[in-house]
């Protein structure tokens, strides 16, 4: 057996293995740590694809960014009473034979033959002056150019939507309004206030 | 030497252990869009693996938007979670039955 595949069986024993242990922990919180480990060893079998950019991007973004808002609302919402109510054995048969049988029938459809190694043999190998980065910023400035501008755009819907969402209006806070002020009469700005000539005199 | 079909079926497993995941903890919000991120990542190793076997790249450009996304997707999903819990004080899902008329 050579080394990377028993790499490969290692990583695919980790990525299999802290699924399954994030799907039936009834913390959330841990739930969120065990998808971190899932994702690491999915960097891990990208990493054996030779796609090095996506596997940092992977943990850059995912672990980084997305599973620390993960943890963050974790830990600002009360998720514990939603869990403590969680019908766990209710739904899991029916998830377990749902599961099973696409798991049999892909491994049925796949071990057919399509794509054994017969059929789809290794790729070349690449020399070492290859850079997959290089490969990817390529094709993703020239020919996906516009996809890569619209997801931008996403990223700025996104950014919006969140913030929009989530934003509460703060009641002390210094801000126009504009439909009073422009509704604004005379009377409302001007007093006219009559004073007697002899108390004016005497203050002074 | 491992086969494309190693991969698609290690993917396969762990797309449904996901949907195991979502059919599990159907009252937890926050585990549904856990379990939605696990299936990405098998759908998007998927990619990878006929990307490198085939030789093409697009595959992993695809799983570069696939990835901007989720990211997105997550964002927003926990934006409404959050006000979600501002609102009922709880982000069970049986909670969320304002529609049921």
């Amino acid at each position: 057996m050579e080394f990377t595949s028993i790499l490969f069986y290692v990583f695919s024993l980790f990525f299999v293995g802290s699924s399954l242990v994030m799907i039936t922990s009834r913390n959330t919180a841990k739930a969120a740590l065990w998808l971190i480990l899932t994702f690491f060893s999915a960097a891990s079998l990208w990493l054996l694809l030779e796609a090095e950019f996506l596997a940092i991007t992977l943990i850059l973004i995912y672990v980084g960014a997305v599973m620390v808002l993960f943890m963050f609302v974790i830990k600002m919402l009360d998720t514990e009473a939603s869990t403590l109510r969680a019908q766990f054995t209710r739904y899991l048969p029916l998830g377990i034979f749902v599961s099973l049988v696409v798991i049999v029938q892909m491994a049925l459809v796949l071990n057919a033959g399509p794509f054994d190694l017969e059929t789809v043999g290794l790729p070349d190998k690449h020399g070492p002056s290859y850079s997959n980065i290089t490969a990817i910023a390529q094709q993703l400035y020239t020919i996906y150019v516009y996809p890569f501008e619209l997801a931008a755009i996403l990223l700025l819907i996104a950014i919006i939507a969140a913030i929009t969402l989530v934003h509460r209006t703060q009641v002390n806070s210094k801000k126009q309004n504009i439909t009073e002020q422009i509704s604004v009469q005379a009377e409302d700005r001007m007093r006219f206030a009559s004073f007697k000539k002899n108390s004016t005199k005497e203050s002074k | 030497m491992i086969a494309l079909s190693d991969y698609l079926i290690l993917s396969s497993i762990v797309f449904c252990i996901g949907l195991a995941g979502i059919f599990i903890n159907r009252t937890n919000i926050i585990m549904i869009l856990m379990c939605v991120e696990l299936i990405l990542a098998a759908v998007n190793t998927n990619f990878i693996a006929f990307s490198f076997y085939g030789s093409d790249l697009a595959g992993q450009i695809f799983v570069f938007f696939i990835l901007t996304v989720a990211a997105a997707e997550v964002a927003i999903g926990l934006a409404i979670l959050t006000l979600m819990y501002r609102n009922r004080g709880s982000i069970d899902i049986d909670v969320t039955n304002t529609l049921k008329g």
